[in-house]
């Protein structure tokens, strides 16, 4: 297989079990032919991200071997791996947000004048390599201070300016807007055009299907098929990834909206360095109706939530619940108002990692009759909920004492489900409720999601996913800049593009328009 | 009294803020580093305890400064790699080994000094040195600026070279910029290929030479003996100065400063008739309002930016109604 000419790369039989026992890649082939852009996909948790580990020398495997350019190398770490030439873009960013972008450029490889940091040098060189390329940046700026799309292209200049030939890129649009992923594709197929060869990791089917010319597909750790992309179609890559024909789509009937359960009046929010982060924010949440929430991250959706679910004051304007004003009110009275809350942060704010299962979906409840008399915790009772509650959303796990943090991201956030919507909620707030998961357990929340709906709660919808905000949401607003820029009282004939445009701030509705979601 | 506040006014207690500052200095700029690359250590009095007794013992049974200076920095280094390998390496909690360390060079030097001398106190019957005072030919001629600025101990002048030397260190060259980068996202310098380990080892180590060199101070400088525990929490002190200094060179500097001034007004209060515990007290009772006010402060700050910030909104909110 690994006849050098003909491919760049060439991984054989590489077989990665980390120290808990998982078995990540399973016997893997996988050949990466020189030019190519080369798409690896798979669910989450297929080994995606572990073999790119293994190939970027942050992870070592059981077995295997790896050949570059047709001769066998040992990669013991992401500096050997950049010696050889193969670079990674991480899908978190590898940056240090108070240097400059030159700084984070030349980190680890800084040039030096009579021993001392030659800051201009770095800052010419940055210019240099993204001149070359194309890839305009501010040497200068503070990394904190760019757009995601902006990093990213520090990502990939970070790795251009240390010479790299295979460019592998970790799910690189799950943080874009649909017309920065296009300007990506453009730059990605320019570094093609170049010679570059480029591993594209996604579980997006059209991506692949736009930009790559072959690809791989990863399912249990295994490897299930190389293909030539125009091979097959979008089906034929969805089968094999989930390894079962149709994908499910979620079953939604018409929205039949009821009275308004929370209302925000003109919200105001800055942040701690007097910096406007929401400006002048009212919308109507009404019973039975999903309202989805778009835009790109860090446009005001966190401090939203946070406002809404009494993590954060409200500092001016006004939120009620069923008429009451939340002011001033501590988290748990507001959830006694019957208010859920799935946070974007699931390790910090949506479970006690080292707890136990049981311990983790009482949370909110222990003090309430049924689970707690005379100031004792009424394991039995608790116990029997939880094994309710572990069925009914077919969370895998060893028991209801189980540790949070031996199980997988979506049987974590299965956990978070299971507290939220088990409590009657008649306001939800769904901040990224199926990030990062796998599909199984997204398909499964998406659903609860829409059963509580059609119970008659009232859902606020945050989502970085598109595709999930259109499948779901009844309305939808679009943030940008801390700002409502646009209000779709219904998605029918509604494109991802034009969503993209109002997300970007190249789009912006009337007032009046705007208006509507909550006058 | 009134003695007490001519004292304050005259030059003498400037060269007594200097004395009293010299270890503060020296060691929060280690604290400084190690602090940067994203480790807290709490070890550093155990750091300079250890220095201290090194100093002395050295230089006694070598009669060279030089010789003991450096058995002082290495007893400090050592206690640095400690740190180092327990928290880095074996990843235990670095509270803990903080706290044990400092146990065991309190309890250590002790030992070592009963070992040597056969007295538990002091270390007064060993011929130890000291550290010179320099007189500095022009600058000594000058009124005021000279009587303060020449003639200090050697370990003086090197703690304020330690200033912009860490700030040079830290700002102008690779090493710092990779102790500052690890600090912050040790998942960006990893990626590329650095240690994040190795670099925070480099940090420790010139951290507790920076130390070693506070204490040897103490006991070969600020007096001429080794006694037991005689950092007395100057190694805590320098933490704190480095934590009002916001990590910043220069601005934990002038806390250090300060902390020395308050150890310097305490002396000279002795003169009048105040019980000398209370006086004792004057450094660390310092330390906790130091923390108190830049709390306060930040606190304050961050409430009046937001409360501006509000009204200016609602002022143009109230217009664009008018308007």
């Amino acid at each position: 297989m690994a006849d050098g000419n003909e491919y760049v790369l060439s991984m054989q039989n590489i077989t990665k079990i980390y120290s808990d026992g998982f078995v990540a890649n399973k016997n893997i082939d996988f050949s990466v032919r020189k030019g190519d852009i080369h798409g690896l996909v798979g669910e989450n948790g297929a080994g995606k991200s572990t073999l790119m580990k293994v190939l970027f020398g942050q992870e070592h495997p059981e077995t295997g071997k790896i050949f570059f350019k047709g001769k066998e190398v040992s990669i013991s770490s992401p500096l050997a791996a950049l010696r050889l030439g193969i670079g990674m873009v991480h899908q978190h960013f590898m940056l240090v947000p108070s240097l400059t972008v030159a700084e984070n450029m030349v980190f680890g490889v800084e040039p030096t004048k009579f021993g001392f940091f030659d800051y201009k040098d770095a800052a010419r060189r940055t210019r240099e390599v993204a001149e070359k390329f194309g890839l305009p940046v501010d040497p200068d700026m503070r990394v904190r201070d760019l757009y995601v799309g902006q990093k990213q292209r520090v990502e990939i200049l970070k790795m251009l300016l240390r010479n790299v030939e295979v460019l592998i890129l970790d799910e690189p649009t799950a943080v874009l807007t649909p017309q920065e992923t296009q300007e990506l594709f453009v730059q990605l197929v320019n570094l093609k055009k170049q010679g570059y060869t480029i591993v594209f990791i996604s579980h997006k089917l059209g991506e692949i299907k736009q930009i790559c010319d072959r690809l791989t597909v990863l399912r249990d750790g295994r490897s299930i098929a190389t293909v030539d992309v125009d091979s097959v179609s979008e089906q034929d890559i969805s089968r094999m990834m989930v390894g079962r024909n149709a994908i499910n789509t979620v079953v939604k009937t018409p929205a039949h909206p009821g009275e308004v359960r929370l209302s925000a009046r003109h919200l105001n929010y800055f942040n701690a360095f007097g910096k406007q982060v929401i400006r002048d924010i009212s919308f109507d949440l009404r019973a039975g109706k999903i309202l989805g929430v778009a835009g790109i991250e860090g446009n005001g959706q966190r401090e939203i939530s946070e406002m809404i679910t009494g993590m954060d004051r409200v500092q001016s304007g006004e939120i009620r619940i069923g008429g009451t004003p939340i002011q001033g009110k501590t988290v748990r009275q507001i959830r006694e108002m019957q208010l859920s809350h799935i946070s974007e942060d699931r390790m910090t704010y949506g479970v006690a990692a080292d707890a136990s299962i049981e311990d983790n979906v009482i949370a909110d409840r222990y003090y309430k009759k049924g689970y707690s008399r005379r100031g004792f915790l009424s394991r039995k009772a608790i116990r029997s909920e939880t094994e309710r509650l572990i069925g009914a959303f077919g969370i895998k796990c060893d028991g209801p004492r189980a540790m949070v943090k031996t199980l997988s991201g979506g049987n974590i956030q299965k956990v978070v489900a299971a507290r939220e919507f088990s409590n009657a909620p008649q306001v939800l707030i769904a901040n990224q409720p199926t990030r990062g998961i796998d599909v199984g357990a997204s398909e499964l929340i998406r659903g609860k999601i829409v059963a509580l709906r059609d119970e008659g709660a009232a859902v606020l919808l945050i989502s970085a996913d598109i595709t999930e905000l259109m499948e779901l949401s009844d309305s939808l607003i679009v943030l940008c800049g801390g700002q409502i820029v646009a209000y779709f009282e219904s998605l029918e004939g509604v494109t991802e593009n034009e969503l993209g445009e109002y997300m970007l701030g190249l789009k912006t509705q009337s007032k009046e328009e705007i208006g509507r979601c909550w006058k | 009294m009134q003695s007490v506040f001519g004292y304050i006014f005259s030059t003498d207690f400037v060269v007594a803020i200097l004395r009293m500052s010299t270890p503060l200095i020296l060691c929060s700029m280690g604290v400084l580093l190690v602090r940067k690359s994203g480790i807290v250590c709490i070890a550093f009095e155990s750091m300079m305890l250890a220095a201290s007794f090194g100093g002395v013992l050295g230089s006694a049974y070598s009669q060279n400064l030089f010789v003991g200076l450096l058995c002082g920095v290495a007893l400090s280094v050592i206690f640095a790699m400690l740190f180092g390998y327990f928290v880095l390496v074996l990843r235990a909690n670095n509270m803990l080994v903080s706290l044990a360390l400092n146990t065991l060079g309190s309890g250590g030097t002790v030992f070592m000094l009963f070992a040597f001398t056969g007295d538990r106190g002091s270390s007064t019957n060993l011929h130890s040195l000291q550290f010179p005072d320099i007189e500095i030919p022009l600058l000594r001629e000058i009124p005021v600026v000279g009587e303060i600025l020449s003639g200090r101990n050697l370990m003086t002048y090197l703690a304020l070279l330690s200033v912009p030397v860490v700030y040079f260190l830290l700002m102008k060259t690779p090493l710092g910029l990779r102790i500052r980068a690890v600090g912050e996202n040790e998942d960006a310098a990893r990626s590329l290929g650095s240690s994040p380990q190795r670099i925070r080892f480099i940090a420790l180590l010139i951290a507790g030479v920076l130390a070693g060199m506070a204490g040897c101070y103490m006991s070969m400088g600020y007096v001429s003996y080794f006694t037991r525990d005689m950092i007395s929490g100057r190694g805590f002190i320098a933490i704190a100065a480095q934590n009002l200094g916001g990590s910043m060179p220069i601005p934990t500097l002038i806390w250090a400063l300060v902390f020395g001034a308050s150890n310097a007004i305490a002396n000279a209060f002795q003169a009048i008739n105040l019980p000398p515990e209370f006086l004792q007290m004057f450094p660390y009772a310092a330390t906790i309002i130091g923390l108190l006010l830049v709390g306060m402060k930040i606190n304050a700050d961050e409430k009046r930016v937001t409360r501006r910030s509000v009204e200016k909104s609602r002022a143009g909110a109230a217009e664009e109604g008018n308007g």
